[in-house]
């Protein structure tokens, strides 16, 4: 089970967050220019990495932050995690 | 005869040979001591045949010490409170055991099944695969209960165990896995430095090999050494000593797993099991070695064993495996277990070592010399010993005796290390597989890493300890770490087999060496496949004994180095955890946290039935005297219509919204427009998934010029706010609005039917109820039963409604207080069943509909969706699989005969002959409405609202069940809407 630094709470246990998938994957800004293709390519064909993963958590059951972790996928080894969007 | 005829007339430091206790062992009764295993108590009273093997069902005695034991397995107790599958060296004993061996009927001594055995051979590697084929029909009655028989592994208890077990969640700096000499010098040495320790050992003693054999330490005892230093860690605030306790599993970012048994007569109060997780900085593995067999030609009979176990038996209990022992093994281990064996009273006829030149002058040896045979057939009459090095015209030697005592080598328990993705070398050499580079922090010592010298063990605990303490900043303790004189090393390169007859690698999956050949001979080449085409190594022992043996047969046999074979992947636990254990606080009473609304307390008292709602519990209906069911929920449903009637809704998710930019983020996170609202005014609002499909519904109630108050359904109150703090912190960050979850700060009570505005009225003498004043979709405060309250004008039953919400606090005040008011009303307190009849009524949607795969246009809500805006989920409205035709609507489903109800899990067909067809659709919510007389389903159906007018049918296949049922408009009743009004 992974143990995730929030950067408000310290360090907790994977169950005290929700997954939110993807951070790299950016809403366009502006959804009614964006063709059937870009708009289906934001909601569903995001990459799979077997290595490092930029990647959205939400510290549910804490200070209910959305942050940002990098984590190798393969190792679960985490590296930096921060505030999404601070 | 005497009534432990194995037990020495001295000797043993577990036992407590004051304290003698009964035993029953397959209907038989036995004594041993306090401090006994069931192992060692069965040997004492000379029960040699513990258990049947696994496949031919061939008898079997008790070959180890600890968990690596492959044959022993036992069943306790009957019954209830039977548990399979134990390990008889890890079961203590304690008066008034029950224990039966297993694989065996009627008793492992006399087994039917054993005849399997006498055609041995018919039972090849994959015989299961190849044997139990074809044809399938034979599955069922032939095959089936055929293996189920003869391949128990012990009976399943027959009730629910009502033991307690336990979890408990620990942080440790480190974690010592095994209690030998270097996991407590490891221990000591973190300790001192000042890091919280938790020693964890699977005995009821620490001390690991020294509780099987004496050595020296720190020029005394071994063992003594051992327990001043834990009697020292025991005194320390910082450390936590775990007895019976295996370190069973190792996870990510070093979380490790400790499963407790503390067994026998525990202390009341304390936990059949427990279950410990431990989060370590760091870990130190100090797991010791597993003995190895030699591989010939009945290496299973009873009377075979580990030559350590053997020795420790005589040593820790006073326990002779046998009168007359040979010793036999590639390795300096067996000359130490000989000498333990003779001191305690056992003869020995031979010490046979398959290297050549270790002659010792005080013992019988035969260097260079190996078992090739057993004699006897149920247990061990003597041995065919022969040369080991094969010379022509080597006759052999006959050595009668009843135990032989084997070593070949010993297996580093490099299994903690495996799990945590370390890498793992084989050291051709050393002929062993040690642990390489460590996975995560963690680093192993002693018997674990390769030391077999007591002195090394302890010099690399002490080390091991040293570094694991510096991962948490604590600096190197003081003083030196403990010595030993004892610096044997039981190298053991060779690994040793003599050739042909029935030589078991697996004892418990009755794996031969010839399995592995013919395996290899089929073709299988990668380990992995060998141990499921085999079974080799599937055990509850998972291969202790027998993996390395495996691995060089199969290597042999494909003539390549071992290395390149490599192991199997060590997979957690180390050990069988009860499941009991891992089910401890998932199941029955205490899951879950039990939410209760503020009036709670006043369902209970009205004898309430509940439903769970999330978390919530919430009343479905009051039970009536003299009425069913159905008509205690009718009678809520008609009095409601027709007078007024009050139900909880303190379950509702409610959010608070304030902020400079609330108006506009509300727009983004709904469909429709809320930026609109009038300060005062609420409207009913769709929350969208970005991909289109319908989240969430609730109602948003302006407050002030930047204050909103929304409601959430019960259901997804949890994900709606989740989703509320993704868009502001990740979407649009740059909007300042702050949304905080008043779920619990808020209780509310629907008062509804047209009953209501007269009530209300006397309860708030000075709020305005005219329909001018107080039209629908407004929200006022006012001071409702003397308390201030916020009300507003909604309806989810269709009838003229008002919702009503104070602070929790006074919920239950309000409640009690309307309740009170309503006496001369008739107010009918209704639960939500009457409430769901009444929402069906009216075609409102719950998650039944809004099922995570519906759009607004597909529940009939299409004209809510604002057309323009960049609000979540709308762009993904104009993609063309979200408008195509012949997608599922929601329709209303009246059912033509009154009498007849719905069950759970209808299909919509077109056809009533019941034969296989694709459905038109499914039934979401169904109900019977005591207002129109008839069952009524909302339901999915396939370009639904263009069939309005058809008959379709609500099918059943699993029960025969078709009913008629016209399409009609999910608004069964006032389509008009005027009963809002009262
Ligand atoms: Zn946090």
């Amino acid at each position: 089970m992974l143990l995730i630094p929030c950067p408000f709470c310290g360090a907790r246990d994977e169950t005290e967050f929700a997954y939110g998938g993807d951070a790299g994957v950016e809403r366009p800004t502006d959804p009614e220019a964006a063709t059937d293709e870009a708009w289906t390519d934001y909601l569903c064909f995001h990459d799979n990495p077997k290595g490092p993963h930029r990647e959205l958590w939400f510290h549910r059951d804490g200070c209910r932050r959305w942050l940002e972790v990098e984590r190798d996928t393969w190792t679960h080894e985490l590296g930096a995690v921060r505030l999404s969007r601070p | 005869m005497r009534r432990q005829p194995f037990r020495a007339a001295e000797g043993g430091h577990l036992i407590d040979r004051t304290e003698p206790l009964r035993f029953d062992f397959d209907g038989h009764r036995h004594e041993g001591y306090r401090g006994d295993s069931l192992a060692s108590g069965l040997l004492a009273a000379g029960v040699r045949i513990v258990a049947r093997s696994f496949k031919y069902h061939r008898p079997r005695g008790v070959w180890g010490f600890g968990p690596e034991e492959p044959n022993a397995m036992v069943t306790t107790g009957v019954r209830e409170e039977a548990r399979p599958n134990l390990k008889a060296t890890e079961v203590p004993l304690s008066e008034g055991l029950e224990a039966f061996g297993q694989n065996a009927w009627p008793s492992v001594s006399w087994d039917l099944g054993g005849a399997a055995g006498l055609a041995g051979g018919l039972m090849p590697a994959g015989f299961y695969y190849k044997t139990f084929m074809a044809p399938a029909r034979w599955w069922p009655a032939l095959y089936e209960p055929l293996i189920r028989r003869m391949a128990g592994f012990g009976p399943a208890p027959s009730a629910p165990d009502d033991a307690f077990y336990a979890k408990r969640r620990i942080h440790a700096d480190v974690l010592v896995a095994g209690g030998g000499p270097a996991g407590v010098a490891a221990a000591l040495a973190a300790a001192r430095a000042g890091a919280r320790v938790v020693l964890a050992d699977e005995n009821v003693r620490f001390g690991g090999d020294l509780l099987r054999a004496p050595g020296e330490i720190d020029e005394g005892d071994g063992l003594d050494w051992i327990d001043t230093a834990v009697a020292e860690l025991e005194a320390m605030s910082h450390v936590r000593l775990l007895r019976r306790a295996t370190v069973a599993g190792y996870y990510d970012h070093n979380l490790l797993t400790v499963a407790e048994r503390p067994g026998g007569e525990a202390p009341a109060g304390a936990p059949a099991a427990r279950l410990w997780f431990v989060r370590a900085r760091d870990v130190v593995i100090a797991a010791g070695a597993h003995e190895r067999p030699l591989l010939f030609d009945g290496n299973d009979r009873p009377g075979v064993m580990s030559a350590s176990a053997a020795g420790g038996y005589a040593h820790a209990y006073g326990v002779l495996a046998g009168r007359n022992a040979v010793v036999a093994g590639n390795n300096d281990s067996i000359y130490r277990v000989a000498r333990l064996l003779r001191s305690a009273g056992v003869g020995i006829a031979a010490v046979a070592d398959t290297r050549s030149g270790g002659d010792i002058r005080d013992l019988p040896c035969r260097a260079g010399g190996t078992v090739e045979r057993v004699l006897g057939s149920r247990r061990v009459r003597g041995v065919l010993l022969r040369r080991a090095d094969g010379r022509a015209g080597d006759k052999g030697e006959r050595i009668a005796c009843d135990l032989v005592a084997v070593s070949g080598g010993w297996s580093p328990a490099v299994h903690l290390h495996a799990q945590a993705r370390g890498s793992l070398g084989y050291n051709e050499e050393r002929g062993l597989i040690l642990p390489d580079r460590p996975g995560g922090a963690n680093r192993s010592a002693g018997a674990a890493a390769g030391r077999f010298d007591l002195d090394g063990c302890l010099a690399e605990g002490w080390t091991a300890g040293v570094a694991a303490a510096a991962s948490s900043g604590h600096e190197r303790p003081a003083g030196e770490p403990p010595r030993s004189p004892d610096r044997s090393a039981w190298e053991a390169p060779v690994f040793w087999q003599t050739g042909g007859g029935k030589r078991f690698v697996d004892l418990q999956y009755d794996v031969t060496a010839a399995d592995v050949d013919l395996a290899a001979r089929e073709g299988y080449r990668s380990v992995e496949h060998v141990k499921r085409y085999t079974a080799l190594g599937m055990g509850t022992d998972q291969g202790k004994t027998s993996g390395m043996a495996g691995l060089v047969l199969l290597s042999e046999a494909l003539g390549r180095p071992v290395a390149r074979t490599g192991t199997t992947t060590f997979r957690p636990p180390y050990t069988p955890v009860p499941m009991a254990a891992m089910a401890s606080g998932l199941i029955g009473e205490g899951r879950d946290a039990l939410r209760r609304t503020a009036a709670d307390d006043w369902h209970e008292a009205r004898g309430a039935l509940f439903t769970a709602a999330g978390l919530w519990r919430r009343p479905r209906y009051y039970p009536r005297e003299g009425m069913d069911e159905e008509e205690a929920i009718s009678a809520e449903v008609r009095e409601t219509r027709a007078g007024v009637g009050i139900v909880d809704v303190g379950t509702l998710g409610k959010v608070d919204i304030q902020g400079r930019d609330a108006a506009a983020f509300l727009d983004l996170l709904y469909a429709n427009r809320m930026s609109s609202l009038k300060t005062g005014r609420g409207r009913y609002g769709l929350m969208l998934r970005e991909d289109g499909r319908v989240f969430d519904d609730g109602v948003v109630m302006r407050l002030g010029e930047n204050h909103f108050y929304l409601t959430t359904t019960t259901a997804h109150q949890h994900e709606a706010m989740q989703h509320i703090e993704l868009l502001l912190q990740t979407v649009w960050p740059e909007l300042e609005v702050y949304a905080t979850d008043v779920t619990e700060h808020w209780f509310a009570a629907a008062l509804a039917g047209p009953g209501s505005r007269a009530l209300l009225g006397r309860a708030a003498p000075e709020l305005d109820l005219s329909d001018d004043a107080f039209p629908m979709m407004a929200v006022r405060a006012a001071t409702v039963a003397g308390l201030s309250a916020l009300v507003f004008r909604m309806s989810f039953s269709g009838e003229l409604s008002y919702e009503i919400a104070v602070p929790a606090d006074q919920g239950l005040a309000l409640w009690t207080r309307l309740l009170t008011e309503g006496r001369e009303d008739g107010l009918t307190p209704y639960g939500t069943e009457a409430m769901g009849t009444m929402r069906i009524e009216k075609g409102h949607v719950t998650h039944a509909e809004a099922d995570g795969r519906t759009t607004p246009d597909d529940l009939g809500l299409g004209r809510m969706v604002r057309a323009e805006g960049p609000g979540i989920g709308k762009r993904s409205l104009e993609l063309p699989a979200l408008r195509r035709k012949g997608r599922q609507q929601l329709v209303g489903l009246s059912v033509i005969d009154g009498e007849a109800r719905i069950p759970p899990g209808c299909q919509v067909v077109e056809s009533d002959d019941m034969k296989p067809a694709p459905p038109l659709g499914h039934v979401t919510s169904f109900c019977y409405s005591p207002t129109l007389g008839r069952a009524l389903a909302l339901a999915l159906v396939e370009n639904g609202r263009a069939r309005t007018g058809q008959t379709v049918y609500i099918a059943s296949p699993m029960i025969d069940l078709s009913m008629a049922a016209e399409i009609v408009s999910p608004v069964f009743y006032d389509a008009q809407g005027t009963r809002l009004h009262g």
